[in-house]
């Protein structure tokens, strides 16, 4: 059984997810920012045969509060073994370019708060040497385009810290996934218009789920991304910089 | 608009907002104008699942289990959770729905507010009756606690009440004993509307699951498959079940011309002459003999971009001839179908006030549409169903008129009284205007 700490638990992507662990009955800690919603799922995740599921809810952003949090979930299910980082913003990348506080704000959400997490999480593998750290970053984080490149900056500093991270932690056994996931089509895509590429959440656990227990180092989701990327990552910079992507 | 928001039988074509409600907690957050309505699954054949100009509340996301008793099978859930997730959590653990109907690909939310109908109608009655409760979120924020003893008018009314008086945001459903995923099934061939009503009369004492396929394409409108079925008793659970698992999608739309008179007959024949004997018995799955058109999803593309019409009415049991009138108008218009079901209802009466099913013998139909002559030739048979003091059934319908709408269910006006302020469908206006 494993001892599963999510974070951003009321995400799409980590509620699906949180349903396959529940399915085999593993015990689960959810972090959120809304009490009433993880309620909700952590009775759901309990009738689909969970061993356990507590929650505590916590704003991510007061940095502050992550150790307490790490121990409370560590003394509920008498230890922790995997931990999934599911939360995040799509930041309004237009309100970003005009005024730097707002900028700031979404890399504080998107990766400094996943530092913060990882640094005592990471030490605590380290020193019990066994555990999987996986991680949801994106496909965005692969190249900057005019777009989105504050949340695309946010995501690939999150990649590169997480292969460094795999690095340092591999002698002491442990696994670090960083999980890049194409277009989901989730409540925080509503408002985007779907074609082809979108993918349901409950496509995207499943390939998490696989990634997890197979130690995965890096996965696209759906695998086809990896394509997609190696492609957007070799157009040579002069065109690049001309198409509107 | 995202066309994924469409009606079962893609027609008619509107467009209108999509707004997904996901927490069941938190207040409902309507537009500053136009109507809302609740939209599940779209497994709705017709107009009630739409609304045009307006708003819809996708409740997908309202998919969370809240308890479920394994002693008992009282199942709490969110009313945007399918049939067949339900049936995945509950079938494992010796728990059937209560009634089903021939798809699993509804919300319980859906399914309360058509009162859906399955095979076991003679032993179960509608879905309705097994809603012990459920929570409506009304447009002014209230929450009512509907049960047969509190609130019980809006029990009544939401119980078929086409999901327009007010959100459901979970129900408590009764589950059904069972010990394994295999059915007795038997399928005996009829050669006329005679014998299908003495084998009907005959397996409703021995099968808990009854209906029929009928021809209704040829000369030999009226003959057709027998299907009953029991779930099979704890002694009987096979020590090996081989389960079925392959699903197929329906990759694009068929063009138009290709259902028509002659392939839809030749179509009738074939499955016809399939069966070689005159009844089969055997153990089946579950799953198949539910739903068989589970397994091709988005069969609805079968009938093109055009989409189709569903037609499904009940008329009283004592009067077969209007059965055989219908199918032989149906013969001699030309324009076939070929997924017609047959079968009887008990005199079971649903809580539900604007409910469908009601004793007597219900028939189901598919039309591709051929144009004026397809709308024609069903109002020719609202009016032979309408005068044989039968209804037609409105989670099926995208054409009925006002006029016979309200003659067929005169509570309607009853029932409006409950309908919240905020909401409304295409359906609704359609027949009280």
């Amino acid at each position: 059984m494993r001892k599963i700490l999510i974070i951003g638990a009321t995400s799409a992507i980590a509620q699906a997810t949180a349903k396959l662990f529940a399915e085999k009955h593993h015990a689960l800690f959810l972090v959120g920012r809304d009490a009433d919603k993880l309620e909700t799922i952590a009775a759901d995740l309990k009738v689909r045969g969970a061993h356990q599921v507590d929650y505590t809810a916590l704003d991510l952003n007061e940095f502050d509060k992550h150790d307490s949090m790490l121990e409370q979930a560590n003394t509920s299910l008498e230890g922790l073994d995997t931990i999934l980082i599911a939360h995040g913003i799509l930041d309004d990348q237009k309100a970003g370019e005009q005024d730097y506080t707002k900028a700031e704000q979404a890399l504080r959400t998107n990766f400094l708060s996943v530092v913060s997490l990882l640094t005592p999480i990471a030490n605590r593998f380290e020193k019990q040497r066994y555990g999987c750290i996986a991680v949801i970053s994106s496909v965005a984080g692969d190249r900057g385009r005019q777009s989105n490149y504050i949340y695309a900056t946010a995501k690939g500093a999150l990649t590169i810290f997480l292969q460094g991270l795999r690095n340092r932690l591999q002698s002491a056994n442990i696994c670090v996934l960083t999980i890049k996931p194409g277009f989901v089509d989730t409540p925080m895509t509503a408002n985007f218009k779907k074609g082809a590429l979108w993918a349901k959440p409950e496509a995207i656990a499943r390939g998490i789920y696989r990634a997890i227990e197979n130690r995965k180092n890096t996965v696209y989701l759906p695998g086809f991304w990896w394509l997609i990327m190696m492609i957007i990552r070799h157009i040579p910079e002069p065109i690049f910089k001309r198409m509107k992507l | 608009m995202p066309n994924s928001y469409q009606s079962w039988g893609r027609f008619p074509k509107v467009s209108q907002n999509v707004h997904p409600v996901r927490w069941r907690k938190k207040p409902l957050t309507l537009p500053d104008t136009n109507s809302v309505l609740p939209y599940g699954l779209g497994r709705s054949y017709g107009d009630v699942c739409l609304n045009d100009g307006g708003t819809l509340l996708a409740t997908r996301n309202l998919n969370h289990f809240i308890d479920f008793d394994k002693e008992t099978g009282l199942l709490r859930c969110e009313a945007g959770v399918s049939l067949a997730e339900i049936l995945e959590l509950c079938l494992p653990q010796g728990w059937f729905l209560p009634t089903t109907p021939g798809t699993k690909f509804v919300t319980v939310g859906g399914a309360i507010a058509n009162d859906v109908h399955g095979k076991n109608h003679h032993r179960a009655g509608t879905y309705g009756r097994h809603i012990l409760q459920f929570e409506l979120l009304r447009s002014n924020g209230e929450r009512l606690l509907c049960t047969p003893t509190s609130n019980e008018q809006y029990y009544a009314a939401t119980i078929s009440g086409l999901g327009l008086t007010g959100l459901i945001t979970w129900a408590e459903i009764q589950l059904k004993r069972v010990y394994h995923r295999a059915m007795h099934s038997e399928s005996i061939q009829f050669t006329d509307l005679e014998e299908f009503f003495d084998i009907s009369a005959q397996s409703e004492q021995d099968y808990e699951y009854t209906m029929a396929w009928v021809d209704c394409s040829s000369q030999n409108a009226g003959r057709g498959i027998f299907f009953c079925g029991n779930h099979i008793t704890e002694e009987e659970i096979p020590a090996k079940w081989q389960t079925p698992s392959r699903t197929h999608t329906m990759p694009f739309d068929l063009p138009g011309f290709v259902l028509n008179q002659w392939s839809v007959s030749a179509f009738n024949w074939a499955y016809y002459k399939k069966q070689r004997q005159k009844s089969i018995k055997k153990l089946t799955d579950y799953d198949p003999f539910f739903y068989p058109l589970d397994a091709i999803l988005q069969w609805n593309r079968l009938y093109g971009k055009q989409g189709f019409l569903q037609y499904q009415f009940v008329v009283p049991y004592e009067d077969h001839k209007i059965i055989k009138d219908i199918l032989q108008t149906i013969a001699a218009s030309g324009l076939s179908s070929f997924l017609a079901v047959l079968k009887t209802f008990g005199d079971l009466v649903s809580p539900g006030m604007l409910s469908f099913p009601r004793k007597g013998v219900t028939l189901a139909l598919d039309f591709p549409i051929k144009g004026a002559s397809t709308f024609e030739l069903l109002e020719r048979l609202d009016d032979m169903v309408r005068e044989a003091k039968g209804v037609v059934y409105p989670c099926k319908d995208a054409r009925l008129s006002a006029r016979n709408f309200q003659a067929y269910y005169p509570q309607w006006t009853e029932f409006s009284k409950y309908i919240d302020p905020r909401f409304s469908s295409r359906f609704l206006r359609r027949v009280t205007e």
